[in-house]
């Protein structure tokens, strides 16, 4: 019954594993935490004491913004940090740049401990490492668009004319050219975000933190603006901490998501995941209702169950497969090349038809059917659905090379959708 | 029964000797406090008695157009003129001299101590109750000590006028400073802002028109100490009224009266113009 759900968990734990060997850790957070009021100090040490959030609050008044906070965040990944309101999402990720002084841990950036920066060494990192994008966007009222964008530029003491050539081309980047001049009071919400992203981008940093960038935003202008972040992720990979209590923005965009509740990080993983194997209730709760065919991909479910060929200029090919093909009984075949490529599919009614017309000199490819499309294994289910309704064969799934990694037939199609909507792949798999 | 027939606690004496104690000790602390005062303030009167008045009115025209247009303009050169046909001309250029020096120290003194309250809540606290003090205490009781510091004349009556004037430039400073939002100093630091582009790039722009509507009301107790600084011996358009009141020369008091109103209408309308300008 859960063959499946465990099947999928351990694909993507592998893909995983793979993602963190290849990248770099460029933020590693350990064990941070952050007690507001008079005297952290005693917090932590209740904190120690097991005490919870909501006894130390009633007993002292002293309220844990995050308490014990520990996962890295992968090189030119985008890192969804999720939670309700009031889970510290926010306070998280302003001890990253000290815009809120962490009661004790350490946050590493490429491997130096930004706790330990003197004030000068900090405003530097701030400069040079970090841009940052706000909820309430937190532009000057006084500066025009272009000097908005030039912000960091001009704190970092950028000449003028340097400056404001960045500065254009980063609202270029974001599809603002001509609107230098305005003030932002002059524009639309989504205009003025555009701006704020501006000003992250011109400074040219490795590292963008993004508070509920695009929560003040109404639904479309919101979709646009997440393409946008993922256009300009494809062009310049950064590694971007992206705040958010939206859990469909979370994992349209997100690499990884954390999940944060009452200060604590509960869950950290791939969207598919947590999906499939959410760490506790509240988790859990988070995804009711989640729409599994947006999250799950091809490749979670692709099987290599098809006879495949391989294709040569040999004649005669033809034949041999449709030999092959009634001996294993099946009706299709996969044409790949010497290099596993995806080329074509044959099936038996088309490799006959061949034979016929071509006088024994007919090829391979000459049986090919028509209208045949692969898909990528990056597309979700959603995206794909289409396709395998429309079309009697099992659609040929390939990687970013190309290569061929199998098909998804209707049948496991509509038993994933089956599973995800009973609820059942909410379920921990059996060991 | 207690029936409070005896003074116990004879404050006044202590004041009183308080008072000549600072008088004989440290009179030289006060000098230094008064000379530049005394230097700004005769340096703009005579510079302004210099000038012709006729250039002088057109000066403040020309001003009045630039910050506001033709109206003003008008107003200002049709009031002054009147002025100097009443006979007022002297004087009201030395009234000029004075609120101008005392709002130039009220200016230097305030907004420092205005950004400070305005960044520091602590120090605000402790900047409150003295800005309170200033503003209340009649001008009366500190008329008889500065009188004592520094003698009489145009410079005390400065320096009585700039402990009246000085609060609401240091408050309205503080207010604008606290006005802007946390989030745009936040957006600041975030791109490495230090604590001085925070205030220069941030803080001081934001709050400017809300510091010009503290110079406004600066210059406007200013003007409205004239005719107590007159009390100290300082001349200008004050002189006038207290030599009226003594002499029960109603016409005199009144004409001066009403000089000193139209300057303040004119002051009044000129700065107001600027904090606008400088909003859009
Ligand atoms: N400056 C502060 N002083 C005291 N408590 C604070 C302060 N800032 C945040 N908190 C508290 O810390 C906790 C976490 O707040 P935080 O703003 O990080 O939450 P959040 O997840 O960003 O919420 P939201 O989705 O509403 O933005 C909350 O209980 C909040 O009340
Ligand atoms: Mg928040």
């Amino acid at each position: 019954m859960h063959a499946l759900v465990i099947d999928l968990v351990q694909e993507s734990r592998t893909a995983q594993k793979c993602a963190m060997e290849n990248n770099m850790e460029k933020i590693v957070i350990k064990n941070l935490y952050k007690v507001f009021g008079s005297d952290p100090k005693k917090g932590l040490s209740l904190l120690e004491q097991g005490k919870s959030k909501d006894e130390i609050y009633e007993q002292t008044g002293l309220t844990v913004g995050v308490q014990g906070a520990s996962f890295s965040v992968n090189k030119g990944e985008i890192f969804v940090v999720m939670g309700l309101s009031g889970s510290g999402k926010s306070t998280l990720v302003r001890m990253l740049n000290r815009l809120i002084e962490p009661t004790s841990g350490e946050v590493l950036v490429d491997g130096e401990d930004v706790l330990k920066m003197s004030k000068a060494e900090l405003v530097k990192f701030r400069r040079s490492k970090t841009g940052m994008v706000f909820q309430s966007f937190a532009l000057m009222p006084h500066q025009t668009v272009l000097e908005n964008a030039a912000f960091g530029l001009e704190l970092d003491g950028v000449d003028k004319k340097d400056r404001e050539e960045r500065a254009t081309d980063a609202l270029k980047q974001v599809g603002l050219e001509g609107w230098e001049k305005a003030y932002p009071n002059e524009l639309s919400g989504g205009m003025q975000q555009r701006v704020g992203l501006a000003r992250g981008l011109a400074v040219d940093p490795d590292i963008l933190l993004m508070d509920e960038a695009f929560s003040a935003l109404d639904p479309l202008i919101r979709t646009e603006m997440q393409d946008e972040l993922l256009k300009l992720q494809d062009r310049h990979e950064r590694t971007i901490i992206f705040i958010s209590h939206d859990l469909d923005e979370a994992l349209r965009i997100g690499d990884r998501i954390a999940i944060m509740e009452g200060g604590r990080v509960v869950q950290v993983g791939t969207p598919e995941e947590i999906l499939q194997n959410p760490a506790d209730d509240y988790v859990r709760a988070f995804f009711r209702g989640v729409d599994p065919t947006g999250v799950i991909s091809a490749g979670d479910i692709v099987r290599d169950t098809q006879p495949t060929v391989i294709w040569h200029t040999k004649e005669g090919g033809p034949r041999a497969t449709l030999e092959m093909l009634s001996n294993r009984d099946r009706d299709f075949a996969y044409v790949l090349d010497s290099e596993r490529r995806f080329l074509g599919i044959v099936s038996s009614d088309s490799l006959r038809d061949a034979i016929d017309k071509g006088n024994g000199k007919s090829k391979l490819e000459h049986a090919f059917l028509g209208e045949v499309k692969s898909v990528w294994d990056t597309e979700s289910l959603q995206d794909i659905l289409p396709l395998v309704a429309s079309h009697a064969w099992p659609i040929p799934v390939v990687n970013s090379e190309s290569i061929y990694r199998g098909v998804v037939s209707k049948n496991r199609f509509l038993r994933t959708l089956h599973r995800a909507e009973n609820g059942s792949h909410f379920e921990q798999p059996a060991a | 029964m207690f029936s409070f027939d005896e003074r116990v606690i004879p404050l006044d004496v202590w004041i009183t000797s308080f008072v000549d104690w600072l008088v004989e000790g440290y009179r030289w602390f006060f000098q230094i406090i008064k000379w530049p005062v005394d230097f700004t303030l005769s340096g703009v009167s005579d510079g302004l008695q210099a000038v012709p008045p006729l250039l002088v009115i057109l000066v403040f025209g020309i001003i009045a157009w630039r910050v506001s247009g033709f109206k003003l303009a008008g107003f200002t050169v049709g009031s002054l003129l009147f002025i100097g046909l009443l006979g007022f001309w002297p004087e009201t250029m030395i009234t000029l001299a004075m609120v101008f020096s005392s709002v130039v120290f009220c200016t230097v003194v305030g907004v420092p101590f205005g950004i400070w309250a305005g960044r520091s809540d602590r120090f605000n606290d402790l900047l409150r109750p003295v800005l309170d003090a200033m503003q209340t205490t009649p001008a009366f009781v500190y008329l008889v000590p500065i009188v004592m510091l520094f003698s009489i004349g145009n410079t005390a009556g400065v320096l009585a006028t700039i402990v009246f004037a000085l609060p609401p430039i240091v408050r309205l400073t503080s207010l604008g400073i606290r006005q802007v939002h946390p989030e745009l100093v936040e957006a600041a630091l975030a791109f490495g802002a230090t604590n001085w582009q925070v205030l220069l790039k941030v803080q001081i722009p934001l709050a400017l028109p809300t510091i010009m509507a503290g110079l406004n009301q600066t210059i406007m107790m200013a003007l409205s100490m004239v005719v107590i600084a007159a009390l100290i011996g300082a001349g200008g358009l004050g002189a006038p009224v207290v030599l009226g009141l003594n002499t029960l020369d109603i016409g005199l008091a009144t004409v001066g009266g009403l000089a000193i109103v139209l300057l303040a209408i004119i002051l009044d309308r000129i700065t107001q113009s600027m904090g606008t300008k400088k909003k859009n």
